[in-house]
């Protein structure tokens, strides 16, 4: 059932590729993951990750379900570390800083890391209190700033014509769509160096999915993002680059196009063509 | 057939439905009953004249109000020694409400219908509410001022009422002065002596201390005095005007005005009057002090009791339930410990109340309390002042009681509140304690809130431990009056719940009070249904508020 979808997809993906052009250039990376392994209680769930993700671009993770993409992405920010009974090892350098050391504040580097949810979770507040959040954590209260922030960030996730004379209404009653670029401008609000985005358009409508791959192309310039997405067209449209997961292995990463078109793997490409997933 | 009607369902329907409609006619049946005996006694019912024939065949006049009948079959009536003729085939009786208990010593009696010979309703029947000896009925004779008689006949009603209220102004003058003014002085008084005697006992009593209190003690004695001749002044006066009434005996008696709560002839009243009359009497019962052992008079330190001590409990019980529940819900590793607590927290719910009111007496009373007597005020000793019970012991104890309640109530309600909601405020930076409080708290504040709902209304219908650690059957003063610190926490306090069991099953005259149970049982209902309407309303507010994500 599912192959016959994918199938229909990879013919789709090929056609969108045509008109994308990817280049190669020297790119500085911004994260880097190395030997990373994870366990959830005995089990491992990651095998081994090594990787380098550039600095404003976007890397997109695919892979079946359960391959491990979102617990890697998780890693990223250490959200991994609420869960019970989970043991990492590795390395993830955010420029060249390990973010697993002792020493790291875990609050303030998700402060650089910013992260946006498969499924949009505005707090039950204002949009403003909602946009302002992170700032007032960080004991920001002057109006002036907050109001600017919140202009800047609605902006950058092209939210603000749609909310600007509601400001003070219950975020909860926005769309889907709505919510969802609510949340990633509350990302946006502390100015975060990369943002993760887990299945950021899955639970939404094909309107509100194209705004927030619109938003994602405008977003790079700025931010180096990570995204992870069941949808395969989705990263090809959005990503430079892509690496494919499997069962929680690292089958393969490099330039959208090359994935899509000359993927090096047998896996990547029985992913890609539908063979299985 | 029958097979088909079980598997369509419907005898499971049934059931189901009986089930609810019998909690219906129950609660419906509880709450039927005590408004339909407790809203009729503020009611001014007709009185009656009664010439009725006892046993010995003498003729009597019972003059009354009709409170009860009963109707009982001839055989079982001739069985507990009644003589009843052959052709009477049923007994009935009255119970009619005679009052003038000083005359009579008591004041109900039975009577039976057959005796009756005649009977009317006099226009000119009155009844005297008195502070002293219940209810007065009979007939106004005469108005006395100084044993002067001044009026007598027609017009003595309209002079009554006239003096009356000028009475009952007087009176009022006097229950400031005694309550409020010389009330104020002697806690004044008392602070001063215990100032004294701690400074004695801190060795640090001297000359010029010595001269400061005398001179304090100067100024307030002065003031006492001058209210002491203001007092007689208004005694005096007070004491001036009586009224002569006939009984149903036809025997004169004197009643001094000052004695006298109310006046009125409820058989001259209209319909409109009587409505009138039914409202001012039921200000009365919710507004002023008991009289008479609690079995006359109103109910307000009562009400006013139990209201500050729910307060104050739901006070303590929040932040403390709250506090707990997030330990246990969000810090605590959730483990066999965790989950041991958690039954043991579920399971002091089931303790019976009086052992918490037991411990509550044997441990704040008495160690914690009488501890910070030792501390604190070694001034009053030997007299106690948190070593005895009293309104923060009461409500310490109840806190204690419904403190399950509230953790239960607060751990459901953190444990709804979203895991993506959680990681979102983490996700921007948050430690863990600021989306405690930013965002996990207010999500989940709906349910403490509910938890406070179910812990307000279990307190204010729990009695027996309350007896144990500070309500009494009557309570001198207000927890919360005009003297600072305002707030007295040490004092007893008089409760709804103790009050009906007091009212109801201690007091010497029960016949009389039984009305009054049931008005004060309808009275506490519907102040647990304000307090908890109240915590309802804002729990709804905070639900709109906070209203989680969907699914």
């Amino acid at each position: 059932m599912a192959t016959q979808e994918n199938r229909s997809h990879s013919l789709d993906v090929s056609s969108i590729l045509r008109g994308q052009s990817k280049y190669d250039e020297i790119l500085e990376p911004c994260l880097k993951v190395e030997n990373l392994n994870l366990f959830y209680g005995k089990k491992q769930a990651l095998h081994g990750i090594n990787m380098e993700m550039p600095k404003k671009k976007v890397t997109a993770f695919i892979g079946p379900s359960g391959c491990g993409k979102s617990t890697l992405l998780r890693c990223i920010n250490r959200m991994n570390d609420l869960v019970d009974n989970v043991t990492i090892e590795g390395k993830i350098l955010l420029h060249n800083d390990n973010i697993y050391d002792k020493s790291v504040n875990v609050a303030a580097l998700r402060r650089r890391v910013g992260m946006v949810f498969q499924k949009p979770n505005p707090f039950p507040k204002s949009i403003f209190e909602n946009v302002t959040y992170g700032l007032r954590i960080q004991g920001i209260n002057d109006k002036r700033i907050l109001e600017e922030t919140v202009e800047t960030s609605l902006r950058g996730a092209a939210l603000w014509d749609e909310v600007k004379d509601r400001l003070n209404d219950n975020a909860l009653g926005l769309s889907g769509g709505q919510q969802q670029r609510l949340v990633i401008a509350r990302a946006i609000a502390i100015a975060p160096e990369v943002l993760l985005l887990d299945e950021p358009a899955s639970a939404l409508d094909p309107i509100s999915t194209l705004k927030i791959e619109e938003l994602i192309n405008e977003l790079k310039e700025k931010y180096t993002i990570v995204i992870v997405t069941h949808n395969m067209q989705q990263a090809a449209r959005v990503s430079d680059y892509t690496a494919f997961m499997y069962m929680g292995d690292l089958i393969e990463i490099g330039a959208t196009t090359q994935i899509f078109t000359k993927p090096a793997k047998k896996q990547t490409e029985d992913y890609i063509t539908g063979r299985y997933g | 057939m029958i097979k088909s009607w079980f598997k369509s369902g419907s005898p499971w329907i049934w059931l189901n439905a009986a089930a609810v409609s019998t909690c219906l006619i129950m609660v419906v049946g509880v709450l039927g009953l005590i408004v339909a005996r407790g809203v009729g006694h503020f009611w001014a019912s007709p009185i009656v004249q009664l010439s009725y024939q006892e046993d010995s065949g003498e003729i009597k006049t019972i003059i009354g109000e009709h409170v009860d009948s009963t109707v009982t079959p001839a055989a079982m009536a001739k069985s507990t020694g009644f003589k009843l003729s052959d052709d009477e085939d049923v007994l009935i009786q009255y119970l009619i409400k005679t009052g003038n208990r000083d005359l009579t010593g008591s004041d109900f009696r039975w009577i039976q219908e057959r005796h009756i010979k005649a009977q009317s309703q006099p226009a000119e029947m009155m009844v005297i509410e008195r502070r002293e000896w219940g209810n007065f009925y009979g007939t106004l004779t005469a108005i006395k001022e100084n044993g002067q008689v001044i009026a007598s006949g027609e017009q003595a009603w309209s002079i009554l009422n006239e003096r009356l209220k000028h009475t009952l102004e007087l009176h009022e003058k006097i229950a400031h002065l005694e309550k409020k003014e010389i009330g104020a002085i002697n806690y004044a008084l008392e602070k001063l002596r215990l100032k004294q005697r701690s400074l004695e006992l801190k060795n640090a009593w001297n000359e010029q201390s010595a001269k400061e209190f005398a001179d304090k003690k100067l100024a307030y004695d002065t003031d006492y005095k001058n209210h002491q001749a203001e007092l007689a002044q208004l005694y005096q006066e007070i004491r001036r005007d009586s009224l002569v009434a006939t009984t149903e005996s036809g025997a004169e008696l004197a009643i001094p005005l000052s004695k006298i709560v109310d006046v009125y002839q409820p058989n001259k009243m209209g319909l409109f009057t009587k409505i009138t009359h039914y409202f001012v009497k039921l200000g009365e019962f919710l507004s002023e002090d008991p009289r008479e052992a609690n079995t006359e008079g109103g109910i307000f330190p009562a009400i006013f009791g139990t209201i500050m001590m729910v307060m104050m409990m739901s006070v303590i019980v929040t932040p403390f339930g709250v506090i707990a529940a997030v330990y246990l819900r969000e810090y605590a590793k959730q483990g066999f410990v965790t989950q041991l607590i958690r039954i043991a927290v579920n399971n002091l719910a089931g303790v019976p109340s009086i052992v918490y009111g037991v411990f509550g007496l044997g441990f704040f009373v008495y160690i914690l309390g009488g501890n910070i007597d030792a501390l604190f005020f070694p001034e009053a000793s030997p007299a106690p002042v948190f070593g005895t019970p009293g309104l923060l012991w009461a409500s310490i104890t109840l806190a204690l009681l419904t403190l399950p309640v509230v953790i239960v109530s607060t751990e459901e309600g953190l444990a709804r509140v979203p895991r993506a909601i959680r990681e979102g405020s983490l996700a921007l930076g948050a430690t863990k304690i600021e989306t405690l409080w930013r965002t996990v708290l207010p999500m989940a504040s709906p349910a403490m809130m509910t938890g406070l709902i179910l812990a307000v209304a279990r307190a204010a219908g729990e009695v027996a431990p309350l007896m144990l650690v500070g309500v009494v059957k009557l309570a001198p003063t207000l927890p919360l009056d005009g003297n600072y610190p305002f707030l007295h926490l040490d004092r007893k306090f008089m409760h709804l719940g103790f009050h009906i069991y007091d009212v109801g099953f201690q007091s010497p005259n029960v016949e009389a009070a039984r009305p009054l149970v049931y008005a004060t049982a309808l009275l506490l209902v519907l102040v647990i249904i304000g307090l908890n309407l109240a915590a309802i309303i804002i729990r709804n507010h905070l639900r709109e508020k906070y209203r989680a994500l969907e699914g």
